[in-house]
This record gives structure tokens, C-alpha cells and sequence, in this order.
């Protein structure tokens, strides 16, 4: 196990090195830094000594060398868009990513197992094929439009909505529903850690954006967890369970569900990964202060050094959840530990 | 949102006990569709970042609602000398922090809009010395006598000497030095209002500055000011009509209707001093994005009218801009200049462009590419679709290629210069034709003459007719001879200008404001009703 | 497992095994059971239809961009009061019929969306097969290129093809490309390149775990040779799950080709697929002309829901552990 973990963390070395690598080969397509950092009275001299100061007409294997170099003893360089350090940026955007990522990653389960299970015990019923069917709805609207539709009902519609009187008796004001349409609404600051899950207009305003972010992660685990609970349940040992006379809810919960574990373990590790890279598209449609929106200015306006860093830093993310979830395979499936110290016998 | 209201009432309750007249809690919140990249006045020559600073911070003029000069830090000025300026300085302004201003402050800042990494050199071209008479008076040298010299000083904001130094910023944050500058997140101004606090790209929060020197005049009613950047559209439009937020702007013109028509919003248009236009390649011997090979057809006048007459600009104008922009056929703002009324537009014949394609030599037409960006002037995409679809009439083939304006300016401008046919805006800074003409419409040079003539479009007149307007200094002599190269550049078919595009902004009802034609938005004419 | 007969070499490969029980009794006869299949089946084949004979069904064409009048731009549809009957669906901003509009860009969409997952499912299914199967130093390498492959947004990955592609056709101007095929291959690249993870992952953890598998052992033993061993007797396993990732992949990739319009890098507007007409309609959801976006979404929900209905239904009906 020791053994494991090490290789896997100078592997993961490696991809961190190998991601800023492809970053920096990809800047040089993205576009002028220099143009987005200067009005346009600058003189092409002037953009040109910038250009050169920059260090952006160095090779690109010498640029990349200053920024590992720079890198490792923590420096990541000053924005140049907003001329402040990026690491610091980042620091400030990290909490409202994480918040918004964990919550619709947590929705996404809460919601998505269960719905899964339900779906696969009851093949053919009829509340299950309406769960199914709704919940494509889900991943057949791209990302921005179904921020922008929840949008339009929630704040613009609900705030000029006027209060519904239902038989002269008393009156329903919808407009207590609004939502707030963009930002993270109060927060409070614990230390570093700027939250917004501790006021109730920060949870208010986490609940369209988790929503829009996490309904397609919902659907996918919600139709993965099915599918393997109808595989599963049809597999022998179920069979040789309930043959032995156990009660259903042991079969499906104790002896299904646990085997329909390792795949979605694997999706959902790797979803939460998509998920902060998903999050670019929902912060931005809400005006959500995150990383994510960051960076999308950052690629718009060119600032390489958040692009890089951000790149770096979502590389970190994916490498440590990778390691996570190799972990629990070996917790969950015992076969793997035998496979894979196979694999190390012949590496 | 509820909170910061309640704090802010209460602060206004405590600090009404001690003013006189208890105002009442006025928060003002409002968006832009991104945000000033700093709080350092020098270190961007762009209209957001210069118009949000000021407020902070006040130049030796300042401009009315109407764009008018008036005295700000300087009270009065006069040429001593066609070379020698001699600005008499206000006395008894106060900077945020309690510091006088003085002569001192001028020359310090003089200093520093010249500093390595500031993007405002330009405000002082052509000034060779600047001298302190005394403590309030202030002699600018230039090498050559500058009519316009002070045009630009609105956005040149006088920073505090003692301030600075003592923070450790007397040069504007030079990114290639890896070190953040204290004026990049804080700000020591002398204007109507001072930052309370700033997160970058997510919120920057105003109050008034109660020593303000021209506070006797103040002409808004507000306590408190959030800023908020929100960059898309629809959410910017949705929490305004939400009532989330109480003003914004950029309004996309399709949702002028809808927030004209809602009972809680409006829209207060008004043209904008931004020409868009269309170039096309004259320099280069053969078109680099064309089907024609080894010769360039925009060399030839009968091609270029042909391009401009396939223009229905009308239909734009109603479809396209929804009634927010004005046909035009000058290079600049009619607003910014005098004899603009004698200038009318060719019009739309498509007719006859067919018939002057085919005399040029292209009875079929040709195919050419098409440069535009996405995402940098109001419905840029749209107007070069469209734009597309009227020269197909006309046999034209036009490959749209339609980038951000990251990829679109790394694409187009100098030195890279890679394109054959373009979409382009521009405001000129100084307010005056001058700027265009040197930038836009004069024979690219090695010395900056001509850097965003992309086209490379060449008059030996006209430039000879820029040298000498930069000096004219008699304003009849000096409209003369921009009249003759404008009428110049009409004659050549140089460019073809499509219209100045229309400003929108939108605002809940219970708000009156100003709105300024240069786009900079001045929170000291907002009133929350 | 047990139950899967193992065909003798020289027989079809196992590959095609499940396609051969398409069309014996059982398959036909659940697809038959099921309403929601067969209407969901006749819709994808609806909209296969419009994308292959569209030139000859649109009334008009939409990306004739000489036939286009500014001056008929956003008409409501043909019903309402201001409509004008020769556009039934209404126009976009720039003129264009609606309803050509949707039946051209589904053709679009479709393309893309099939070419893309054609990409990656061939590029995943390779790779997680050899990662599972080998293991060792290659599978820890190509599980490394995932993670590398994961950590990039795919919009990044579309920027640098974006960039690498017009690089590559300018130093060879001989290929004449214009910028829609231009935008088509882009797109496809960076949508099929952004997705073999899921693919491979998969293929990979259930390689895994059928290599534990007796009848594999039993194989590898009898000298069958690994490769004739991955494609007969795993990956006809693992196809279940890969049906299940290709179904939402194809509808993933008409959405995920609307996200890199929305963020600047896709189809032309000029051309517009559904995804782009759905952006561009974006901008009007607030302004009145709601047939501008809701249409062109329609269009795109109806597609993806119809695929998915059917993939779901394919996916129970091709598992022989579910019959």
C-alpha cells in the first residue's frame, strides 16, 4: 500500500508537470496579452517592449522553465489584468467554488442514488419511467440555458408576480420564493474561509446555481446507479441470497446497492473533477464570485498567469481525487487489491 | 443583500446623530458588465476603469454632462506663451486621507503617469517641462504649440505625493516586476467619493467623502455605493428587473422593449462618441484571406464602392441596433465635430455596386474573409452577419470569421496585421479629429502615425493635412482642413463607415441620473428617489 | 458471465453477437412491448430523416446567405398575429426561417455529435481495453493521460485545437478550407478528444475486473492470442456500460457543442447547428421573441430525450444478464 501511494504521487508529479507544460503550449494560441493590458493610445513600441519585459517572445520551453522555477518556490506571479498576485486571487475565489461544488455534488448523490435504486427495483413502474424520463431533462438543455430559464422564473418572474388571492380568503405571495439572480448574497468571513453557508441569503443564493450545476451529475448517477442495480440483481449471488431467504431490503441494500458502489465511486470521483470545470459555465451565467469565472475572464482577457495557475491548481484537484478514489477501490472491491498487486509485480 | 442594507441604515442613523441634516440611508447599487482592473488611475487607458476612478479621483479639469471643460483642481488656466500653460490651482482641497493638494501633488503625478507601467503617457505628450510658480500655480512647457493640450487631464486623476511615498507608490504596478502596488486595491483621492472596500472582479463598495471641496454643489443624494460586476447579459438584464440592483448598463438593445415597458424600469439611451466601421486591405500587393490571386481588389476605388454602396445601413439601424445607433458616414462623432452636417451618406444600391463589381473586373463577384469580434461592440456579431448576407446580394462571397476580441485584436492589429476585411470601433480619447485622423486615416508609420489603420489606406494629402492640424490653433482655419480630409477620405471611399453606436443604460424607476456621452458613468449626478 | 456462450473461432465475432440477437425474437418483441420505445424510436428516426434529406425538405435554404432579408428578421411565427405565413416557425435576428434553420442545424448537430463520439468511443474503448488488460507501467501511463486529458476544461482543449488547426490549414493553404469545415473539425476533435476518459475509465475498471474472470484465465492458457482475447470475450462485456456513456455522449456532444458557442468557439452563426441557434436565441429570452430560443431547444430536448429513451431501452434489451 505504502509502496502504492508513492508511485502514485510521483506519477501524479508528473501530470502536474505535464499539465502546465500543455498550458503553456496552448497560450500562444489564445491570444495578445499585451493588447487587453494596454489602452489603445500605447504606442507599438511601448506594446512591443511590454510584449518583450513579459518574457512572451522567449522560446516557450524558456518561459516555461522561468514558471516552474517561479512555481515551486510558491510564486505563481502577478495577474496581469488586475496586477495583483494570483496565488491570492485564487486563495479568495477558492471557498465560493468549493461551496457551490461540494452542495450540487451532494445533491447530485442525495437525490441521484436513490432515485437510481428506486428506478432499478422498479423496472417497470410507472412513477419510475416518469423519474427517468424527467430527469433527462437534466442533460438535454445545455448548462447556461437552464441557468438562464431558472432565471427568468425564479427572480425576474416571481419578483413582479402579484399576490394570488384564493377565494377572497387570504392571499399567496409567490414573491417570498424569489431567488437572488447573481452573486453569494451575505457572507461571513472565518478566517480566510469566506462562507456563504452560514447566512440565509447565502443559502438562498446557492440554490439555483447548485441546482444548474448539479442536475446533470444527478442525472448521470441516478441512470448509472440503475443500470447496475438491474445487472447486479440479476447476478447469481443475489440469486443465491434470496435463495437462502433473506429479506429483499437485505438483498438490495446490504448485497446490491454495496456491489453497484465501485462504478459509481468512479464516476463520481471523476464527476466532481468536471464538476469544478463544469462550474465555469454556472458561475459565470450567476455572477458567481468563484474560480471558475475567474479564469473564463482570465482566458478572455488573456492573462496567462491566472490561467496557468488556475490550470495547475484543478490539476492538483484531479490528481488527489484520482488517488481518493483508487483508495476506496481497494476498500470497496477486495478482488482489485489482488489485481493490482499483480500489476506491480510486473511493473 | 438585506443585511447590508440594515448596516447601512444603521450607519446612516449613527451618523446622522452627529450632521446636521439627517439624511436618509440612499444605497445605490449597480452593475457593469465587467470591472476596473484596478484601483490605480494610470494603469489602464480604457473608458470603465477611468470612468469608476472618477469618482475617486479628479484631474486639473473635469468634464459637465454635456462634456464640457470645466475647472476642477485647477481653477482657471491661461497660455502665457503658445508653449507655456499656467494652471492656478484650488486652494483648500483635501485628499480622503486629510492631505492638502498642492503644486507639489501635480508635479508628483505629473512624474507618475510618465512612471514605467503607467498606460496614461499620452495625457502629457509633447510637455517637456512642468514647473511650480508656487505652491498653487503650475507652468506646463510643450514642445510645439498644443491647442487640445488639456483635453484628456479629466481622466488624468492628481494622486497624493505624501500618500504614495509613504505607501510605497510612486509608480504605477508594473506586472513584469512581480510585485503588487498598495494604490492597486486602495485609493487617496480628491473626488465626491472614496472606496471603502474592493474584491476584485466581485464587489467595491462607495460613500461620499464628506470633505469634499465642491460639496456645497453636490448634486446626488446617496450614502452608499455597491458596485457589482456582472458579465452576462441576461443576468445583468434579470437583477435589474428583479430590483436586485437599481442601475446598469451595457443594456442589450433587444431588451430595451421589455425594460421600457416594465413598470419598475427604464432605459435612457443616447449616442455613444464610438464609430464602428468596416476597413479592407489596401497595403498588401495580394490579399492574404481571398479568392483572387496576385492582385488585390481593394487597390481599386470601384471595389471599395462597390463594398460600401451593398450596405444597407437603414436595415441595421432598424433590425439589427433596434433604432440604438446613427448612420454614418464620418469617421468621428458628429458631436465632436462641427461641419459633420455636410457630410451625407451614399446611399444603398445595390444596383450599382453589381454594376461596378463587374466593371472592375469581378461580373461574379470574388470571396474574401471577413474579420469581426464577438464579444466588443454592441452586437458586433450580428452587424458582420448581416453585413455578410448584403454582400452575397451582390455576388460577394464573405467567410465570417467572428473570434473574442482576444483572438480577434491579436489577430487584426499591428504588427500582425493578418486580415483583409474588418470590423473596427473607435472613440477618439481626446475628443477631437485630430486622433482619428492620425490613428485611423493617416499612412502608417514607423513613428505610430496610422498604428490602427489596419487597412493601411494611404492619402499623401491627408497626411500632410494632419501634421497641420495638429498645430492650427485658430478653430475656423483648423475645421477647414479637417472638412478637406474628410472629404478627401470620401472621395478615396477609404473606409466604410457604418454608424455611431447608441449607449444604453437602464435604471429603476425611483432613479434620476446623467448620462454622459463618453459612456463614463459619474455617481455624482444619481439621485435615489 | 456463465452464461455467455463462447463461439468457437471463425464464427462472428462476439462483437457482433448482440447485434445478431437484435433481430431474433426476444429484442424485437420488448421493443414492440414499449410505447415509449417505439415513439421514441420513430422521433430519432424523424430527425435522422431531416438531417439526411433536409436540402430537400426545408422550405428554405438558411445558410444561402444572398436569400436572406434583414428587413423580415424576428416575424413571430406563422399563427400569431404579426406572423407572415411564408414563415411558419417565425425568423431569427437575421431573417432566417425558423423552421429550415432547425431542420438544417439538427443536420449539424448530428454530424458533429456522431463524429465525435465515434472519436472518442473507438479512442476509449482502445485504450481503457489495453490499460485493463495490460496493466503494468502502460495502464498506469494511459490512466496518467486521463487524468491530464480530465483536468483541462474542454473549452480549453477547444481553444488549442482552434489554434493548432488554423495554424496547420494556413501553412497549407492548398487544403482550402473555409471557416465552417474549419469550425467542424475543431469541434469534433475537442469534443472527442475531451471525452475517451469516460470510455476508457470504464472499460478499463470492468476489464479489470473480467480479467479476474476463470473463462479469461482459461483462455489466456490455451494460448488464444490477447487481442483476439480483448475483443471477443471482454469487450462484448463491457459494451453494456459503453452503450450506456455513448447514448449520453452523443447527446452531450450537441450540448457541449452549444457551450463552446456560448463561450465563443464553435459553428459559425452564418451556418448555425442547433446549438448555435440556440445561443444566439439566448439573447432574446427576455425581450419577447421567444420563438427565437424556444424552438431550436425544443428541437434539441426532443432529440436528446428520443436518444436517450432508445439507448436506455437498447441498453436492458442487449444485456443478456437481464433477460
Amino acid at each position: 500500500m505504502v509502496a502504492f501511494i508513492i508511485r502514485r504521487l510521483l506519477q501524479s508529479l508528473f501530470v502536474m508537470f505535464f499539465v502546465a507544460l500543455v498550458s503553456f503550449a496552448m497560450f500562444q494560441f489564445i491570444g495578445d496579452p499585451v493588447n487587453q493590458m494596454v489602452g489603445v493610445e500605447t504606442s507599438l513600441a511601448e506594446r512591443a517592449a511590454l510584449r518583450e519585459r513579459l518574457g512572451l517572445n522567449d522560446p516557450m520551453v524558456v518561459q516555461f522553465w522561468h514558471y516552474i522555477v517561479n512555481a515551486v518556490s510558491g510564486d505563481f506571479g502577478i495577474s496581469y489584468q488586475h496586477k495583483r498576485p494570483v496565488a491570492q486571487m485564487l486563495l479568495e475565489r477558492l471557498p465560493a467554488t468549493l461551496e457551490l461544488s461540494l452542495v450540487s455534488a451532494l445533491l447530485s448523490l442525495v437525490v441521484g442514488i436513490p432515485m437510481g435504486v428506486y428506478t432499478g427495483l422498479n423496472r417497470d413502474g410507472f412513477l419510475a419511467k416518469v423519474f427517468l424520463t424527467i430527469s433527462l431533462i437534466g442533460i438535454s438543455l445545455p448548462t447556461f440555458l437552464i441557468g438562464i430559464l431558472l432565471i427568468f422564473v425564479f427572480s425576474v418572474t416571481l419578483a413582479n408576480i402579484p399576490p394570488i388571492s384564493v377565494l377572497g380568503l387570504f392571499a399567496i405571495d409567490l414573491s417570498v420564493l424569489q431567488l437572488p439572480s447573481f452573486g453569494r448574497g451575505t457572507t461571513v468571513d472565518l478566517g480566510w474561509w469566506r462562507t456563504g453557508l452560514l447566512t440565509s441569503d447565502g443559502l438562498k443564493a446557492l440554490i439555483m446555481p447548485s441546482i444548474t450545476l448539479g442536475l446533470f451529475q444527478l442525472t448521470l448517477i441516478m441512470r448509472l446507479v440503475r443500470s447496475e442495480m438491474l445487472e447486479v440483481l440479476r447476478a447469481d449471488y443475489i440469486k443465491f441470497a434470496r435463495a437462502r431467504g433473506l429479506s429483499n431490503r437485505a438483498v438490495h441494500f446490504g448485497h446490491a446497492l454495496k456491489n453497484t458502489l465501485v462504478p459509481v465511486i468512479t464516476i463520481t470521483g471523476l464527476q466532481i473533477g468536471s464538476i469544478i470545470a463544469f462550474a465555469i459555465i454556472t458561475e459565470t451565467v450567476f455572477q458567481w464570485p468563484g474560480m471558475g469565472q475567474m479564469f473564463l475572464q482570465a482566458v478572455q482577457n488573456v492573462d496567462i498567469p491566472i490561467m496557468a495557475a488556475y490550470l495547475m491548481l484543478i490539476a492538483f484537484f484531479f490528481v488527489v481525487i484520482n488517488l481518493i478514489v483508487d483508495m476506496l477501490y481497494y476498500v470497496v472491491d477486495p478482488r482489485l487489491r489482488v489485481d493490482t498487486g499483480k500489476v506491480s509485480g510486473h511493473g | 443583500m438585506r443585511k447590508t442594507l440594515m448596516a447601512a441604515a444603521m450607519a446612516a442613523v449613527v451618523a446622522g446623530a452627529f450632521a446636521a441634516p439627517a439624511a436618509e440611508a440612499k444605497t445605490f447599487r449597480w452593475a457593469f458588465q465587467g470591472d476596473a482592473q484596478s484601483l490605480d488611475p494610470y494603469s489602464l487607458n480604457e473608458t470603465f476603469t477611468l470612468g469608476l476612478l472618477g469618482n475617486v479621483y479628479e484631474g486639473l479639469i473635469r468634464r459637465d454632462e454635456n462634456l464640457q471643460i470645466q475647472p476642477a483642481l485647477a481653477e482657471s488656466w491661461e497660455i502665457v506663451e503658445p508653449t507655456r500653460w499656467r494652471f492656478h490651482l484650488r486652494k483648500g482641497v483635501k485628499f480622503h486621507n486629510g492631505n492638502d493638494f498642492t503644486a507639489d501633488d501635480v508635479l508628483f503625478s505629473a512624474a507618475r503617469v510618465r512612471a514605467e507601467g503607467s498606460d496614461l503617457k499620452t495625457r502629457l505628450a509633447g510637455v517637456v517641462d512642468i514647473v511650480k510658480v508656487d505652491d498653487h500655480t503650475v507652468e506646463f512647457v510643450t514642445d510645439a504649440p498644443n491647442p487640445i493640450l488639456h483635453y484628456e487631464w479629466a481622466t488624468w486623476g492628481i494622486m497624493d505625493k505624501e500618500w504614495s511615498e509613504a505607501n510605497d507608490a510612486t509608480a504605477p504596478t508594473d506586472v513584469t516586476a512581480g510585485k503588487e502596488n498598495f494604490a492597486t486595491r486602495n485609493s487617496n483621492g480628491t473626488g465626491p467619493f472614496m472606496v471603502t472596500s474592493r474584491e476584485t472582479g466581485v464587489k467595491t463598495v462607495l460613500k461620499p467623502f464628506d470633505g469634499w471641496w465642491d460639496a456645497a454643489n453636490k448634486k446626488h443624494n446617496l450614502t452608499e455605493v455597491v458596485f457589482t460586476p456582472i458579465s452576462s447579459d441576461s443576468t445583468r438584464v434579470a437583477a435589474l428587473l428583479s430590483g436586485e440592483i437599481d442601475m446598469m448598463y451595457p443594456v442589450p438593445v433587444q431588451d430595451m422593449n421589455r425594460l421600457e415597458s416594465d413598470p419598475n424600469t427604464n432605459v435612457l439611451s443616447g449616442p455613444e462618441l464610438r464609430t464602428i466601421f468596416l476597413g479592407m486591405d489596401q497595403e498588401y500587393d495580394e490579399l492574404l484571406y481571398s479568392s483572387v490571386k496576385g492582385k488585390n481588389p481593394f487597390k481599386d476605388v470601384k471595389v471599395r464602392e462597390a463594398f460600401y454602396r451593398a450596405i444597407d445601413i437603414e436595415a441595421i439601424h432598424k433590425k439589427i441596433m433596434r433604432g440604438l445607433s446613427a448612420p454614418t458616414s464620418l469617421m468621428i462623432s458628429p458631436f465632436l465635430f462641427s461641419r459633420s452636417d455636410e457630410f451625407k451618406r451614399p446611399g444603398y444600391d445595390p444596383e450599382k455596386s453589381r454594376k461596378l463589381l463587374a466593371d472592375a473586373g469581378y461580373p461574379n463577384g470574388f470571396e474574401v474573409t471577413m474579420d469581426c469580434p464577438n464579444d466588443r461592440y454592441v452586437n458586433d456579431e450580428k452587424i458582420c452577419q448581416a453585413v455578410v448576407a448584403m454582400l452575397a446580394k451582390v455576388g460577394v462571397k464573405v467567410d465570417l470569421l467572428a473570434q473574442p476580441k482576444a483572438q480577434y485584436f491579436a489577430k487584426v492589429l499591428r504588427p500582425k496585421r493578418d486580415t483583409s476585411f474588418y470590423l473596427l470601433g473607435w472613440t477618439p480619447g481626446s475628443f477631437d479629429s485630430w486622433n482619428v485622423l492620425y490613428n485611423i486615416i493617416a499612412t502608417p508609420a514607423e513613428d505610430g502615425r496610422g498604428k490602427f489603420n489596419l487597412g493601411g489606406y494611404s492619402n499623401p494629402k491627408i497626411d500632410e493635412l494632419t501634421t497641420k492640424i495638429l498645430s492650427e490653433t485658430d478653430a475656423t482655419k483648423r475645421d477647414a482642413m479637417i472638412f478637406e480630409a474628410y472629404s478627401l477620405l470620401d472621395q478615396d471611399w477609404g473606409y466604410i463607415p457604418l454608424h455611431q453606436q447608441g449607449l444604453a443604460w437602464g435604471t429603476r424607476k425611483n432613479v434620476d441620473l446623467a448620462q454622459r456621452a463618453d459612456n463614463q458613468f459619474m455617481l455624482y449626478y444619481v439621485n435615489v428617489n | 458471465m456463465a452464461d455467455v456462450p463462447v463461439t468457437p473461432a471463425g464464427r462472428p465475432a462476439m462483437i457482433l453477437y448482440p447485434l445478431r440477437r437484435f433481430f431474433d425474437g426476444d429484442v424485437w418483441a420488448s421493443f414492440k412491448r414499449s410505447p415509449i420505445t417505439v415513439g421514441a424510436a420513430l422521433v430519432t428516426l424523424l430527425y435522422f430523416m431531416m438531417a439526411a434529406f433536409g436540402p430537400w425538405i426545408a422550405p428554405y435554404d438558411p445558410f444561402d446567405l444572398a436569400k436572406l432579408d434583414l428587413l423580415d428578421s424576428l416575424l413571430p411565427p406563422a399563427w400569431s398575429a404579426d406572423g407572415d405565413p411564408r414563415y411558419l416557425l417565425g425568423t431569427d435576428d437575421q431573417g432566417r426561417d425558423m423552421l429550415s434553420a432547425i431542420i438544417y442545424g439538427s443536420r449539424v448537430s448530428l454530424l458533429i455529435g456522431f463524429a465525435s463520439v465515434l472519436l472518442s468511443m473507438v479512442l476509449g474503448i482502445g485504450l481503457g481495453l489495453v490499460s485493463g488488460f495490460v496493466g503494468g507501467a502502460i495502464d498506469a501511463f494511459i490512466m496518467r493521460m486521463a487524468e491530464i486529458q480530465l483536468s483541462f476544461p474542454a473549452i480549453l482543449v477547444a481553444l488549442l485545437i482552434n489554434g493548432v488547426v488554423i495554424g496547420y490549414f494556413k501553412t497549407h493553404p492548398e487544403w482550402q478550407v473555409d471557416q465552417v469545415t474549419l469550425a467542424y473539425v475543431v469541434l469534433v476533435l475537442s469534443i472527442g478528444l475531451s471525452n475517451w476518459v469516460q470510455y476508457a475509465r470504464t472499460v478499463r475498471g470492468s476489464t479489470l475486473v473480467e480479467r479476474g474472470k476463470e473463462y479469461v484465465q482459461a483462455a489466456h492458457v490455451i494460448g488464444i492470442h490477447p487481442v483476439k482475447i480483448m475483443l471477443r470475450h471482454i469487450l462484448p462485456n463491457v459494451m453494456g456500460p459503453v452503450l450506456v456513456i455513448a447514448t449520453i455522449q452523443l447527446a452531450l456532444a450537441v450540448i457541449a457543442e452549444a457551450t463552446l458557442s456560448f463561450l465563443g468557439v464553435g459553428v459559425p452563426p452564418t451556418e448555425p447547428s442547433l446549438g448555435t441557434l440556440i445561443r444566439v436565441g439566448n439573447d432574446y429570452l427576455f425581450s419577447g421573441e421567444w420563438w427565437v430560443t424556444i424552438f431550436p431547444g425544443a428541437a434539441l430536448a426532443i432529440l436528446v430525450l428520443a436518444v436517450n429513451l432508445l439507448g436506455d431501452w437498447l441498453r436492458d434489451a442487449l444485456n443478456p444478464k437481464l433477460r
